[in-house]
């Protein structure tokens, strides 16, 4: 008969799913709150990239994500758009996944709305277009003739903030919020590398490592990854901004520690069930 | 003669693609081709959406296994496409809404499924069986807390420790990967390039 | 005067030339705002472009604006853009190749122009090779000859050994058990289009799979997440059964797309998977955060997992959840491995040797930058690793 500590190596998963599942949900019901360290690393050097940027500068911000991981990158998108507009910097927006366009159009309208910045003079949304790194070869050479429109059918010819604009290296920056592909690894490899454009991005946390060895090549100028690089931001940007509004990442970290140290508790528990399943093997022999 | 045609393209076509890379004189090519391909994979959306249908009315008509979601399936196509075309798709119509309270939150779910799915894989795979076994738990371990403000409560430099190991020991496992997987991938081009590869259209031998 | 009529057409072409090489630059105006300004014809395009620079004088007054203007063909000057008061640059486009562009910068002070800078000119034109791209182009063809050096040695019977992949040695044996249990066989081809090179190297393994479901009689079901993934699969399994003699075998609704959207083809899969209980699961191909929904769902239905990938962060998921991983290259050497054809083997070779190569230069420029902090020669190797490396 398997004794207690054995039984714990197989435990059933489901009640690891529990457990994971309360970690999250009594954190957030109960408004837990940590504070949130700022130190150096890929979120503050994407803070400092943007934050050098003189204002009335250019930047190509790309809504590479959908509905899905929408919880790791909206966050990131409405910090972005914040610290982008309250330094007066001019945006253009896009997307590469067809999704990504709505909630990018989402974030730029309620900052825009709340910092009292005008449609076509102080920000664009082009819109999607399908294509992925194609698509971008082809904005390195001519922007208008790919988005002759914008996202609500305008003539993007007529538009103040596209004056002087067109083709990629007529931007000081381009920030890519990603969940896959086509996304960070597109632009730094198609934009950043051929026209010499910083790339800036933010990505969900899963797939942040990926991303480092173009931080370290300075392929890439910073980087959000998932809802810790969104909560840092977020943190950062409302430094010295009075009454400015809360952000959905930060109340998240709370409910990330709790679920960090429960999945450790397990691994724990699980190494306890295995050592002592070794010693018992040991004894036998 | 029926694998000549499609190994000519394929050829011409990465030639192209290739040349235009190095001769800035011939981009004008390689443009037309990714021009190409944009029209191809738009239409092709079509050929998903025929082929979505064709399964399923198949399913429903034969009543196969598991037939009885195939018709939600077909409804749930339907009706996004028909008030997407009919009524619009500006904010608060029927289309944003059925997006934003149906999609984002389904899409939503099934990301956060990863939560439970990584805890887990993460109980079932990280067991300290021998010393390299080990460290990539302590590794895990460090990471984990590094990455939440409850890391930085514990010990200030679990941070530090955490972005060294990011930067260090994970930079060049990825490096490694990435530089391999991108020989492979000139390779298989060449390969696919020169039709020495042409098993995918039935060509092995 | 013969003499003259010989020089006069040699100054002329040098003239053409200095001015497509390197652009007309104006004099140094000490009285303007504008101290130079030059245009040359872009570097490494496809000609139409000219790149101007100018830089201003730090002494004068500063106007309130400025504009760029150019002498266009009907003969006037004509405004292209307003610029900022400082130093920069800006690239003229969509210019026409062989005719000569004149610019120059009017300032404005109060709302009144000033006078005009003095004239910079240069002519479009295309460049036949990517000066930026050498080191690339010359890295590349070495890679491409070990690869066709090493495939004509495969042809002429060389024996060329391959390591054992453990992942690709069992998919035999999963085909096989998924017969033996009567379910099918599922292969994920990733969530990429036909122009993600991964995806082109899994419908090179679907080709191999299918002969081994063709030739044991089990059922292959191939979802797909892009539409025009779907029709490649369709050709390829079509051709993989006709090849083996089972064409009736050959479904055509068993290879099916389900949805471009990631976590919506993610929640298809799993729902086949938890109906269909298949015996043995491919995921072979790009995967993104997807992986370990797909791999922890066929783990619960006890499915032989086989899985591949090269996209580096989603390695541990599979290797958490899956029976076998093949990581990185291992994923486009299976072709290879699965055919034992000498031609394949051989490009194997040759991949190799590339490697071989690029760890030589990671070697070197490590050692040459470091010894390079004590002894100034050093650097020089790695600058010029640096150099050939560098790709624009």
């Amino acid at each position: 008969m398997a004794t207690f500590l054995e039984k714990l190596g197989n435990i059933d998963r489901r009640i690891i799913f529990i457990m994971m599942a309360l970690a999250v949900i009594i954190p957030l019901s109960i408004r837990m709150s940590l504070p949130i360290p700022i130190g150096e690393g890929p979120s503050k050097d994407m803070y400092d990239a943007v934050e050098a940027l003189p204002s009335g500068s250019r930047v190509l911000l790309s809504f590479d994500y959908d509905p899905s991981t929408m919880p790791e990158l909206q966050p990131m998108a409405i910090a972005l758009v914040q610290h982008l507009m309250t330094k007066d910097i001019k945006i253009v927006s896009m997307a590469l996944w067809p999704m990504g366009v709505s909630l990018g159009n989402e974030a730029l309208i309620a900052v825009s709305d709340s910092l009292g910045r005008e449609e076509y003079v102080d920000w664009v949304n082009l819109g999607y277009k399908t294509g992925g790194g194609v698509l971008i070869v082809r904005l390195g050479s001519d922007i208008k003739s790919v988005f002759p429109v914008d996202y609500d059918g305008n003539p993007v010819d007529d538009m103040p903030v596209m004056d002087g604009v067109n083709k990629l290296g007529d931007f000081e920056m381009i920030i890519s919020l990603s969940a896959g592909d086509p996304g960070v690894p597109a632009w730094v490899m198609m934009a950043g590398d051929r026209y010499n454009i910083p790339i800036g991005g933010g990505c969900t946390a899963v797939s942040a490592p990926q991303f480092y060895p173009y931080l370290s090549t300075g392929q890439m100028i910073g980087l959000l990854g998932g809802l810790k690089g969104a909560a840092d931001y977020e943190t950062m940007v409302r430094i010295g901004v009075e009454n400015a509004p809360a952000g959905t990442a930060t109340p998240g970290m709370a409910a990330q520690s709790v679920a960090h140290l429960v999945i450790m508790i397990f691994i724990i528990l699980g190494n306890i069930s295995y050592l002592a399943g070794k010693k018992k093997k040991g004894r036998v022999k | 003669m029926r694998l000549v045609i499609p190994l000519m393209i394929t050829f011409v076509a990465g030639m192209i693609m290739i040349l235009q890379f190095f001769v800035p004189a011939t981009q004008s090519m390689g443009e037309s081709l990714q021009e190409w391909y944009m029209i191809v994979a738009s239409a092709a959306i079509f050929l998903g959406a025929v082929n979505l249908i064709q399964v399923h009315t198949h399913k429903i008509r034969f009543k196969l296994k598991n037939w009885k979601y195939s018709p939600v399936t077909i409804i749930g196509f339907s009706v996004m496409i028909l008030t997407g075309l009919f009524l619009g798709i500006e904010p608060g119509r029927p289309f944003d809404y059925m997006f934003s309270q149906m999609m984002v939150p389904m899409g939503a779910t099934m990301f956060s499924l990863l939560a439970f799915f990584v805890a887990s894989a993460a109980f079932r795979a990280f067991r300290a069986s021998n010393w390299r076994a080990t460290l990539l738990l302590v590794s895990a371990f460090v990471v984990m807390l590094g990455r939440v403000p409850i890391g930085t409560m514990i010990w200030d430099r679990i941070p530090l420790i955490s972005e060294w190991i990011m930067q260090v020991p994970n930079l060049a496992g990825q490096r490694a990967v990435m530089i391999g997987a991108a020989m492979g991938m000139v390779a298989t081009s060449l390969r696919m390039i020169f039709g020495i590869e042409r098993s995918y259209l039935g060509g092995a031998d | 005067m013969r003499k003259i009529l010989f020089v006069l057409p040699l100054l002329i072409f040098t003239g053409v030339l200095f001015a497509q090489s390197s652009g007309i630059t104006s004099d140094e105006n000490g009285d303007c705002f504008i101290q130079s300004l030059t245009a040359e014809d872009a570097r490494n395009d496809a000609g139409g472009n000219i790149d101007i620079k100018w830089m201003v004088a730090t002494d004068a007054v500063i106007p309130d604006s400025m504009i760029l203007e150019r002498f266009d063909s009907g003969g006037v000057w004509s405004p292209i853009s307003t610029i900022l008061p400082a130093n920069g640059r800006k690239t003229d486009a969509n210019l026409e190749n062989g005719q000569e562009y004149s610019y120059r910068i009017v300032p404005f002070y109060g709302g009144v122009a000033e006078t005009a800078s003095e004239t910079a000119a240069a002519i479009p034109g295309k460049q036949w090779i990517h000066t930026g791209r050498i080191g690339m182009l010359v890295i590349l063809t070495l890679i491409s000859l070990a690869v066709f050096y090493y495939i004509e040695q495969g042809k002429r019977g060389k024996d060329l050994y391959i390591r054992r992949i453990a992942g690709l040695t069992a998919v035999e044996d999963a085909v096989g058990r998924a017969t033996e249990m009567g379910r099918p066989v599922l292969y994920i081809p990733g969530i990429m289009d036909m122009d993600d090179i991964q995806t082109i190297a899994s419908m090179v393994i679907l080709s191999r799979v299918a002969m081994k479901t063709a030739e044991y009689g089990s059922s292959l079901l191939v979802p797909t997440c892009r539409s025009v993934v779907m029709s490649v699969a369709q050709e390829t399994v079509k051709e993989s059964y006709l090849q083996m003699g089972r064409p009736d075998a050959f479904h055509k609704e068993s290879i099916n797309y389900i949805t471009d959207d990631q976590f919506g083809y993610a929640a298809g899969v799993d729902g086949i998977m938890v109906r269909q209980k298949p015996a043995a699961i491919f995921m072979l191909g790009t995967f993104y955060a997807e992986s370990l929904i797909l791999a922890e769902t066929g783990r619960s239905v006890g499915a032989i997992q086989i899985a591949g990938t090269a996209m580096p962060s989603q390695i541990p998921f599979f290797i958490a959840a899956c029976d076998y991983t093949l990581i990185g290259e291992e994923l486009f050497a299976a072709s290879a491995y699965l055919s034992k054809e000498p031609k394949l083997l051989g490009s194997l070779r040759g991949q190799d040797v590339a490697k071989l190569f690029f760890m030589i230069v990671i070697v070197l420029g490590v050692l040459s930058a470091t010894i390079g902090e004590a002894w100034e020669p050093a650097t020089k190797v790695a600058d010029f690793l640096k150099t050939i490396t560098r790709v624009e």
